[in-house]
């Protein structure tokens, strides 16, 4: 595929990860974060980790925004889903995050009408097409799907589509960041910055992270390629002693972010004064919600929404494996209580995520040789 | 003892415990059947392992081989059955009808059957065109014809509308023990080769873009055709070096890979870059975020061979109609036992695990 196999290139791979070897200080393990989960599946489909040195150990940050979700929104979702008339329609991978009594795909072979779609647009188009019925979209995702699901909005609204409306999960990237810079037994040295987020917003938005917390931030692609050149970049700083934000996704990602998109995301949506994250809590501004402009397009006010809080179960320690203060296998539910066909945390939830990996690859990933 | 070696050995319990629950028989736990329950992966291997084989369990059923065996008087025979509920009935390179046939020859073919009989049930939608009828009835006979199988049974039922999607279609083969073949999954021995007939995830990502959900238009084909021939030529090549074969159908290659190492207690090394992978079907599956690996085929075949035959039966396979793209793909290893690994292009390796529910896709 041209565009694509430039930066999948073996030669290439080999000699970033011969620069990467060079760079590691023998002796001193590194925790790079990998913020993004898109970075995540590159990660594991192209075997990056396995070009790393052992001693270079790359944790999985909390951009999976399906893995985020707690139990108590897709109890939510599955309520809307249930009620008579509607038509429930959500990304693919949403549909498997387990509430605390099933998930989307359980209500769906209990009947509920749930239907997978790959762009909030098929949402607006089934509304459409189906006047009789009520369609709600689950909006999910950071700022990378944020403007897609305004655009829809804008459009349902200048349509006068009325029997559209969406349930709004849409969170933000900085505050959870933030929260996990905060705690005091944090324990990573970089991180890889999110390049879809980064597309939208910018690269600006992360300059706090090098000048106020000391630790670079490189803002990467997907590519193996991207990604082992961040990784590089990172390990690079550290050598030289800076500590800066480095844009690797400058062919995409410009400094300033997309205006247009933020535009459509200022019009829309308004910050939630907080929103509750699986494994992490509850987060100050980190979440997303209707604008009152847009409030008759809101799903949670249109029905009836148990908006329960459910708690995450208190023996898991998705926050501490996601700080990088304990692995997988430390947390006391691991492998017991909590496994990948019954996740607890959100680590477990998604098959990338940071305990899914582990429970299924454990032996397999110790194999790696340290320099 | 030093804390590290403590630490080691709470890490090594902990991977104990789960290897121990791996290697368990699935348990069938859950309430409600799901549409997971019928994808192929983990959710499916639960239902079998833990609901029918328990129940049925004959030493033919709880070897779950593609056809079962049954003796009658000297004469091996192999049995196998299967339904089809395709949307939509007619998809490019294909139909319902072809399906039907090419998919339960396919099942006798890899165990090493000569197809000779088919039974044929047909589940019809009130409302059902007489024409579409026609049209699959004629599918079903060219390809019985092609594939040299008679039709000898046959049912009707007809439900109301809204009922069936049309049709479904139900056939039952009856085969007959090649002499030459030597096929079982425990005769996969670390050291052999694994060949693949031909390139992959074409029936699977024709079927998606079918139904149009997606509004991706690329010209893909399903791969459906009998691999009775491919079979025959295996066997004629190299015989009893020939150890196992399986037709890589729901869940893909992967899923084929998968359940033999586990069930032969071997692990499997594929190499990336030898699978052949049409480049339209591997642009949809990238934009798709899906693994063409775990795509179903209706034409493809995963062989087990020993090493020092692999050449014979490569060049054999490509001597075949339809299998000219035959690719030596991988290898079977000792370690780790139950895993299939994957040399990726890019140059590292990973894990290619087991299908846990249908292949959704990815948001990000």
């Amino acid at each position: 595929m041209r565009f694509v196999d430039e930066f999948r290139d073996a030669a290439l791979g080999r000699a970033v990860a011969a620069e990467i070897l060079s760079l590691v200080e023998p002796g001193r393990h590194y925790k790079v974060m990998e913020v993004c989960g898109g970075h995540t599946h590159s990660i594991y489909k192209f075997g990056v980790d396995d070009l790393l040195p052992a001693n270079v150990e790359l944790v999985h940050g909390p951009g999976c925004p399906v893995c985020v979700i707690p139990m108590g929104r897709v109890d939510d979702g599955i309520a809307l889903a249930q009620l008579p008339g509607v038509i429930f329609t959500c990304f693919g991978d949403m549909m498997r995050v387990p509430g605390s009594n099933g998930s989307l795909l359980d209500a769906k072979a209990a009947g509920a009408d749930v239907r997978m779609v790959y762009s909030p647009l098929d949402a607006l188009r089934i509304a459409k097409e189906s006047p009789d019925r009520e369609v709600v979209f689950c909006a999910i995702g950071f700022e990378t799907t944020a403007p897609s699901t305004a655009l829809t909005l804008k459009r349902a609204r200048a349509e006068r589509v009325k029997n559209f409306s969406c349930i709004c999960s849409h969170v933000t990237i900085v505050p959870p960041l933030r929260a996990l810079l905060e705690s005091p037994d944090l324990r990573l040295d970089g991180f890889v910055g999110p390049g879809h987020v980064a597309t939208v917003v910018g690269a600006r938005p992360f300059e706090f992270i090098p000048a106020d917390y000391g630790k670079p931030l490189v803002v990467a692609g997907f590519e193996p390629l991207d990604i082992l050149q961040a990784i590089s970049m990172i390990l690079r700083q550290l050598a030289d002693g800076r500590c800066e934000l480095e844009n690797q996704y400058k062919r995409v990602v410009p400094y300033e972010g997309n205006p247009r998109a933020l535009e459509a995301l200022a019009e829309v949506f308004e910050l939630r004064p907080h929103f509750e994250w699986r494994g992490l809590g509850f987060i100050s501004h980190s979440g997303l919600k209707l604008a009152e402009a847009y409030a008759d397009l809101d799903a949670e006010r249109r029905f009836d929404v148990p908006g329960a809080r459910v708690a995450d179960p208190k023996a898991c320690q998705c926050g501490e494996v996601l700080k990088g203060v304990i692995k997988p296998w430390e947390c006391k539910v691991f492998g017991t209580a909590c496994t990948p066909e019954r996740p607890i945390g959100t680590c477990m939830v998604s098959s990338e995520g940071a305990c899914a990996a582990y429970y299924n690859f454990g032996r397999f990933a110790r194999e790696r040789e340290v320099v | 003892m030093t804390e590290q070696a403590i630490v080691s050995g709470r890490e090594e319990k902990i991977l104990g415990v789960i290897e121990t629950a791996r290697a368990k028989r699935a348990k069938f736990r859950d309430e409600r059947i799901t549409m997971a329950h019928g994808a192929g992966g983990k959710a499916t291997q639960s239902l079998i392992e833990g609901l029918f084989v328990p129940a049925f369990g004959g030493t033919a059923l709880s070897q779950m081989a593609d056809a079962g065996e049954v003796a009658v008087d000297g004469a091996t025979l192999a049995l196998t059955t299967d339904s089809y509920v395709v949307k939509p009935l007619r998809f490019p390179g294909g139909s319902i009808g072809e399906l039907a046939v090419n998919g339960t020859v396919n099942d006798l073919a890899v165990s090493g059957a000569r197809p000779l009989a088919l039974s044929l049930s047909l589940v019809l939608e009130e409302g059902l065109q007489a024409d579409q009828l026609r049209g699959e009835v004629d599918a079903i006979s060219l390809a019985a014809r092609s594939a040299g199988v008679e039709i000898v049974a046959g049912d009707t039922k007809v439900v109301e509308r809204g009922h069936a999607d049309g049709m479904y279609i139900c056939t039952t083969g009856l085969g007959r023990r090649d002499p030459r073949a030597r096929l079982s999954p425990s005769g996969v021995t670390p050291g052999d080769r694994i060949l693949l007939s031909g390139s992959i995830g074409e029936h699977g990502m024709a079927i998606m873009l079918a139904r149009g959900e997606f509004e991706l238009d690329a010209s893909i084909e399903s791969d459906t055709a009998s691999l009775w021939p491919a079979v025959d030529a295996l066997l004629d090549a190299v015989g009893p070096e020939l150890r196992c074969l399986r037709d890589a159908t729901r869940g893909g290659v992967a899923s084929v890979l998968n359940e033999l190492a586990r069930s032969s207690s071997v692990a499997m090394l594929v190499r990336e870059g030898a699978i052949p992978v049409q480049p339209a079907v591997a642009g949809a599956a990238e934009i798709l975020g899906i693994d063409p690996m775990y795509v179903a085929n209706e034409g493809k075949l995963v062989a087990f061979v020993a090493p020092e035959a692999a050449d014979a039966a490569l060049a054999a396979l490509r001597s075949v109609p339809g299998c000219e793209r035959a690719a030596e793909v991988g290898e079977v290893r000792t370690e780790p036992p139950g895993m299939v690994l994957v040399q990726t292009s890019f140059g590292g390796r990973r894990v290619m695990d087991q299908l846990v529910g249908d292949p959704l896709p990815r948001i990000c």
